[in-house]
């Protein structure tokens, strides 16, 4: 995974719908093999396509007009990502060439998979996300602030996050470095609750 | 000091601080399904990466498996079987435990994970499935997560994480006749909308929440994902220890203080509470494309935006009541334990659904719960009154291609979304109680489940 863009510039393309669920970023249908690509052409089936079995296009969809057919910024509005937990709906926006969303909030476990695959989930006041909403802007994760022609905005995002998005760290490589720590514990939680350690029946 | 529940769980879990700031949390158990799994260990693979501790990982093919009776691995989702294949010899590869397709345990994860005793009081259990929530009516700490985080807990036996707010909702006094968990949840989420739980770990709290049983306490949990919540999780008390006492993975009791612990100190405090007067609750309907969209079965819907009252075909000022319904479903990790489908048969026993209703099905939540369901006679109940029965999955709780509702259905379900799109495309899905379900499915339009209970016993009651 590449580090995040240092900093990252483009306009917003203004989705400022609340509750928009991962079954609308990227149906259950359009999840069609096993891995993880091959999903950016199912991103927002449901708006995009006015019939989605022949892909054709709706023009009042945002990601079809041509000023953000290549939009790398989402403004959208409150529980983005909500529903299933399926990281298919941020593999789809990665794919498609999505790196930051700036929302009034995140569904919790979307949020997560956000930070998992090199996107910047940012929460702002509905009112900032409004006036950021089509605009150009610039992401500065490193300032932690997005600047627009009329304003900047400084945003917060936890450090490890941050590192991680930044340098683009493998989260699985991290941990690895601290197996002695974890081996250690569960030995010791083992003797205190056997009962979580079942024999192995497979 | 005082602890939350919340607190002894994750600080009994914290194996170390990372250097950049977050916490490692150990995690008990993993449970995997075949929609996500083969992606997940497929990937872990292709890194060189191992399981940790495969015994405290399970699968079970839910999903998109097919529920009508003498299924195969063949699936009605074009290009299904693909992912119970793969699923299936990635677990073999791993040395995972899978409840496969034609398992005598299989069923939907959060309803076997707690009939076989996986998910226990005071654990941590995580599956890439969003309403992983349901599992903390045990007590458990549990909750969904991305495959990126299931092969980090697979592989390290831990999850990353900033430790989350904690919120106590406590529902107090006694809920009124024909009000079931379900409507618990709706009513709070319609009152506090589906991020007011957002940044939080919930504990469910009160008279009314102690009064249900273990189904309810499922049901009520399951919803904390759609109140955006991390988890939702209750003390566990007898009801719960009895309830797993000796199941397959379980001890055999739970005698001992470590159990009789797990519960949130007096005085103990909360970064948020909310209190609801369980007495106030009535029957509860959704009438627009998210959970917090819901009202009493006996309301009239609200102004909304264009964009859902276009969706769902209802104007402001509508009346729910009396809408007419075109199909019923009553299944769901929400809505499709034993409790569950006997409420909904005591509805029903000795009528019809109206002649109307062009599609009724009932899904039971697991293979074991289907067992019990047609020893009570209660798949007859359900066939007599115009539903078909099923094998156990996830069934049309989504739409995954390949089965769905006739075109431009209205249903009534008993499952936990109402998204556009979510039971099919161009689907208008009200989620309701099981009761509300199959008293709907009766009248052929929206109805209040009250109208048609057998007696005027309520879940609470019987309970007690």
């Amino acid at each position: 995974m590449s580090g995040f863009p240092q900093p990252l510039a483009g306009r917003a393309a203004p989705l400022m719908i609340d509750n928009v669920d991962t079954d609308t970023i990227i149906p259950s249908r359009e999840m069609k093999t096993t891995g993880r690509t091959g999903l950016a052409d199912g991103l927002f089936a449901p708006l995009r396509y006015t019939d989605a079995d022949t892909r054709t296009e709706n023009p009042d969809f945002v990601l079809n007009q041509p000023e953000y057919r290549h939009a790398q910024i989402i403004a959208a509005g409150a529980n983005f990502g909500s529903g299933s937990s399926r990281e298919h709906a941020v593999w789809a926006l990665a794919e498609w060439g999505i790196r930051a969303v700036i929302a009034v909030g995140f569904a919790p476990i979307f949020h997560a998979n956000c930070l998992r695959n090199g996107i910047l989930p940012i929460t702002l006041e509905r009112s900032d996300v409004a006036a950021l909403a089509g605009q150009q802007v610039t992401v500065d994760l490193a300032a932690q602030e997005i600047r627009s022609a009329s304003k900047t905005h400084a945003f917060a995002i936890d450090p490890e996050a941050r590192l991680m998005l930044a340098k683009g760290l493998d989260a699985i490589d991290l941990t690895l470095a601290q197996m002695p720590d974890i081996r250690a514990w569960a030995a010791a939680d083992r003797q205190a609750r056997p009962w979580i350690y079942p024999e192995h029946t497979a | 000091m005082p602890s939350t529940l919340f607190d002894k769980i994750w600080d009994a879990h914290r194996v170390a601080q990372t250097p950049s700031g977050a916490q490692l949390i150990a995690i008990d158990r993993v449970f995997l399904h075949e929609r996500t799994g083969a992606a997940a260990l497929g990937r872990m693979a292709e890194m060189g990466r191992e399981v940790f501790d495969p015994a405290r990982v399970f699968a079970v093919t839910d999903h998109i498996v097919d529920t009508r009776p003498g299924r195969t691995d063949a699936t009605p989702m074009p290009g299904g079987e693909a992912f119970i294949t793969q699923t299936r010899a990635a677990c073999r590869a791993a040395g995972i435990t899978l409840f496969d397709v034609d398992d005598p345990a299989q069923g939907i994860v959060h309803v076997i994970s707690p009939e076989l005793g996986i998910v226990l009081p005071g654990c941590t259990l995580v599956a890439p499935d969003s309403h992983t929530c349901t599992q903390g009516a045990f007590g458990a700490l549990a909750w969904g997560i991305g495959s990126s985080e299931a092969e980090h807990a697979m592989v390290t036996g831990t999850l990353r994480l900033q430790r989350p707010r904690t919120m106590r909702v406590s529902f107090d006094g006694a809920l009124a006749r024909g009000v079931t968990a379900k409507d618990m949840a709706l009513h709070l989420i319609a009152a506090h909308g589906a991020s007011g739980g957002a940044g939080h770990a919930v504990e469910f709290a009160g008279d009314a929440v102690r009064a249900l049983d273990m189904e309810g306490r499922m049901t009520l949990c399951n919803m904390a994902t759609e109140f955006g919540a991390m988890a939702g999780f209750i003390a566990p008390d007898a009801k719960a220890f009895d309830w797993l006492a000796g199941r397959r993975f379980a001890p055999a009791s739970f005698d001992g203080p470590y159990w009789q612990d797990l519960r949130s100190d007096e005085g103990a405090r909360f970064d948020q509470e909310i209190q609801v007067d369980a007495a106030t609750i009535a029957p509860m309907v959704s009438w627009g494309t998210s959970p917090e969209e819901s009202l009493p079965v006996d309301g009239q819907v609200p102004q909304g935006s264009q964009r859902v009252h276009d969706y769902i075909g209802l104007a402001p000022g509508a009346q729910l009541a009396g809408t007419p319904v075109d199909a019923a479903f009553i299944g769901s990790c929400t809505n499709s334990r034993i409790a569950d489908l006997r409420r909904a048969a005591d509805i029903l026993r000795g009528r019809r659904i109206a002649p109307s209703i062009r599609k009724a099905l009932v899904v039971p939540g697991s293979m074991a719960v289907r067992r019990q369901a047609e020893a009570e006679g209660l798949d007859k109940v359900f066939t007599d009154a115009g539903f078909e029965w099923r094998m156990s999955g996830c069934s049309m709780c989504f739409y995954a291609g390949g089965e769905g509702f006739p075109e431009g259905s209205r249903v009534i379900s008993s499952t936990n979304r109402n998204f556009p799109g979510r039971q099919g495309p161009g689907i208008r899905t009200h989620i309701a109680s099981p009761e509300t379900v199959a008293a709907s499915a009766i009248a052929g339009a929206i109805a209040d489940p009250r109208d048609y209970a057998p007696d005027g016993s309520t879940q609470a009651e019987e309970a007690a």
